[in-house]
This record gives structure tokens, sequence and C-alpha cells, in this order.
């Protein structure tokens, strides 16, 4: 069964998914003060790699990698709440893909697996 | 079998091996994480040979140009010599113009030295002669000419612009290293819309991509918004007006932040202003320099108006007023 990274388009395509997550999640008053002061190439390729885990593409991740990159963040006020914006941001962005319904459950699904790790607990 | 050079060393590369496991497997650790090409953590350069493409996807057109790669995804397919800096040969120069643009702004025309290539936005690190003080300055000239030109602006306290401005003679020899810089123009979709925006002395790296531009005979609209707190602070203002009198395709628009704009030009903050003009940026490629705040508030704005991050080029500049 191939993956929605394959389905999507690999590696391509997910570049294309960055920018419109990216935007979304920047456009979103309620979680961009996480984003404020942060270099931009640099954030745009850990979301290619949270992406590229989220679809199953070839990844390496680690929880621990996700717990120690927020840890700031958390510090900061992160909590669910954020989480689920981006959550909601990362729907929002398969959809617009055209990803089908069954599949961007399986990538929310996939995504929620992290947000012990996100969140620090 | 191919050899990959690292640090003067030769690593045997086995076949279907990735340039990160062949590292990997000889005791040098490079800095990795996904493995999968996607964060580039393992973003190196060829120094010699050339990369295979796959090894370069995702990564911008300014990076492939100068032959970056991404280890944990590059077979090599012939011999490589990676890293991450070249050693630039020392070059000593002299002075060959020195001209005031404005009350704080002066343009030195440099000689070129034989062998010195280098692309139209890129910059250099002058050093001052007698103590080695450096500072780097983007280049205003195009490749195609016999002299290196840089734009000097006068940093209230700042021991290399007040030398530059006071001290440094026609006809005395300088020192730099160099080139260096991921903003510049590189050929292909001529149709592209361009936007430029430069604060300052960001448009001295404008000046020269903008030439380059319209040397490769780039066919899409060009437009140049050179930005400064108030009127006295743009420059070069005659020779903008001539070229966009001459190209069809570009417009130069001159933008302050305080009292009135010269004719054509544009009254506001220069981070709103492109998208204001132009409305949606998606499909442009963008260049930015000047002030890091201003650059930083401009990138994000021209992203959100619509520019892919991969068509996003910035070249933000640090004053050292204080030491």
């Amino acid at each position: 069964m191939s993956t929605v990274y394959e389905q999507l388009g690999g590696e391509a395509a997910i570049n294309a998914a960055v920018d419109v997550f990216y935007r979304k999640v920047l456009g979103d008053h309620y979680v961009n003060r996480f984003f404020a002061g942060v270099d931009m190439s640099k954030q745009a390729a850990k979301q290619k790699g949270f992406l590229t885990m989220v679809t199953g593409g070839p990844n390496n991740y680690t929880g621990k990698d996700m717990r120690e990159g927020h840890k700031h963040l958390v510090k900061m006020g992160l909590n669910d709440a954020h989480f689920d914006h981006i959550l909601c941001h990362l729907r929002s962005t398969l959809a617009e893909l055209g990803v089908a319904q069954g599949l961007i459950d399986t990538v929310i699904s996939v995504a929620e697996s992290t947000r012990a790790d996100v969140l620090d607990r | 079998m191919p050899t990959i050079t690292f640090e003067g060393k030769d690593f045997f590369c086995a076949d279907d091996e990735t340039v990160l496991e062949c590292m990997t497997r000889h005791g040098v650790l490079l800095p990795s994480s996904c493995q999968s090409g996607a964060c580039q953590t393992c973003m190196i350069r060829a120094v010699e040979g050339t990369p295979p493409p796959e090894s370069q996807n995702g990564l911008k057109d300014t990076l492939k140009a100068q032959n970056y790669f991404l280890a944990c995804v590059c077979k090599p397919s012939g011999d490589m010599s990676i890293g991450l800096s070249t050693v630039s040969p020392r070059y000593k120069i002299a002075l060959l113009h020195k001209e005031l643009l404005n009350e704080s702004v002066v343009r030195l025309r440099l000689e070129r030295p034989a062998g010195f290539y280098y692309r139209a936005g890129q910059f250099i690190n002058l050093l001052r002669p007698s103590d080695e003080l450096t500072r780097s300055y983007s280049l205003a000239s195009t490749a195609d000419e016999d002299f290196l030109e840089l734009h000097v602006k006068r940093v209230p306290e700042g021991k290399m612009s007040n030398w530059v401005f006071d001290g440094l003679q026609v006809g005395d020899e300088v020192v730099f290293f160099g080139p260096a810089g991921d903003c510049f123009y590189v050929p292909g979709k001529p149709e592209q819309p361009l936007l430029l925006v430069g604060t300052g002395t960001g448009l001295a790296p404008l000046y020269g991509i903008l030439r380059d531009v319209l040397n490769y005979g780039h066919l899409g609209p060009v437009h140049l918004l050179h930005a400064s707190l108030a009127a006295p602070g743009l420059y070069l203002e005659p020779e903008l007006r001539a070229l966009d009198a001459r190209n069809d395709n570009l417009s130069y628009i001159p933008c302050v932040l305080h009292g009135d704009a010269p004719e054509g030009g544009i009254q506001g903050n220069i981070a709103n202003i492109p998208s204001q003009l132009l409305g949606t940026l998606k499909g442009y490629r963008v260049f930015l320099c000047g002030d890091p705040p201003i650059v930083n508030a401009l990138r994000q704005n021209v992203f959100l108006a619509g520019t892919s991050m991969q068509d996003i080029f910035s070249d933000p500049f640090v004053f050292s007023p204080h030491d």
C-alpha cells in the first residue's frame, strides 16, 4: 500500500505543501507568536521534515527531537489549544491539495501521536 | 568506486552508498537529522565534482548553482571533494575611484583581480591593511565589469566606514577575501515577475542583480523598490531612472518613510508597500537586502502575500557601529 507521501507526489509535493501550511500557520494570530524571530528557511525545512514524517515519507523521526525542539515554546505557554490549531492547519492544507478524507484522517492520527512529545508531558 | 575528499583525506564510497553513510562508516560524523533529504541539516558543498541532481531536490536555485547538496540522499556518480567553505585567496588591489552618492554613501571602485569570479549580488570581506579590521560589503558591480563596486554607508562611530570616508584615497591598496552569499539571479524562468526591495545601501547588491537580470534579457516585469527614511537617503536616482526609461519591463519606485516621496515614488512603511502596490505576490521571485529587521518583516510579508519560500532570496546587512 502506498503512503500518502507517495500518493501526493513525494518530495516536490511536500515542498509545495510546506508553503501552504507555513502560510496558514504564520497567518494565524493565535499561534504565530511562537514563530516570531525564527529563521524562515530553517523553519520551513523543519516543517518539511514534519510533513514528510506525518505523511509516511522517508524519515528518521524521534520523539526526543520533537520534545527538545519545543521545550522553549512550552515555557512560552504552548498548550493543547495551540497544538489543535496546528492540526487544523494541517488538515486544511491536505484538503486544499486534494488529499482524500480517509488519508487526511490517517495523517492527522500520526500527527496526533506527537502531542505528548511536543507539549513535553 | 567514487572517492570522496574531505578536509584533505580520501574516503572510498561503496556502490549504492550515500555520502553521509560513507563518511559515517569512516568515523566522520557530519551533522544530520532526517536522513531522507527533507530537513537539510546535512547540506554540504561539492568543491570539486558535480552532485547528482536528486541530491539537490528542494534546495534553492542559488544553492544548487554553488553545488550545495544533501549528503544523506547523495549517491555520488563520480569523485567529489566536499566541504562547507572554500578558502579564498587574499586579494590585494588598489582603489580606482571614490565618489559621494549622497551625504552618507560613498561609491568605491576597486581593481578587479585576475581570476576573481563572482555573481552580482554576492559580497566580499574588505580588510583595512593597517590592522586587518574587516567588514562585509556587497558588490554593486556586475560580473562583466572590469572593476568591483561597493557602496559604503557612513555609520556613526563606525571604524571602517569613517576610515573609508576620511582616510582611504584613490591609489591606496586594500585587501579582500571572497566572494560569498546566496542572494543572486540564476538565469531561467525568463517570464517570472521579479521584485527587488532594498533599504539604504541594500541597493548595492540589487543594483548588481538588476543589471544582471537586464543583461540576461529577462522578459517578465521587474519592480525595484529602494527605500529610505527620507528623500535625501535615496541615491543613484538618475541612473535608475535612466534604466527605467530604457527598459519597458522595469519600474523603479523610490520609497520614503517620512516626508514627500520623489516623483513616481511612494510614502509609507516599506515592509507593507510591495503587497499594497502589487497585490498578490504569487509566482514572484523576490530579492530583499538591507537592515535585518526590515528584511525579516519583508520576508514574512511577501511570503504571506503568496511568494514561495524557494523564491525568496535575502541578504540582511549587519552594521557594527560600536566596535
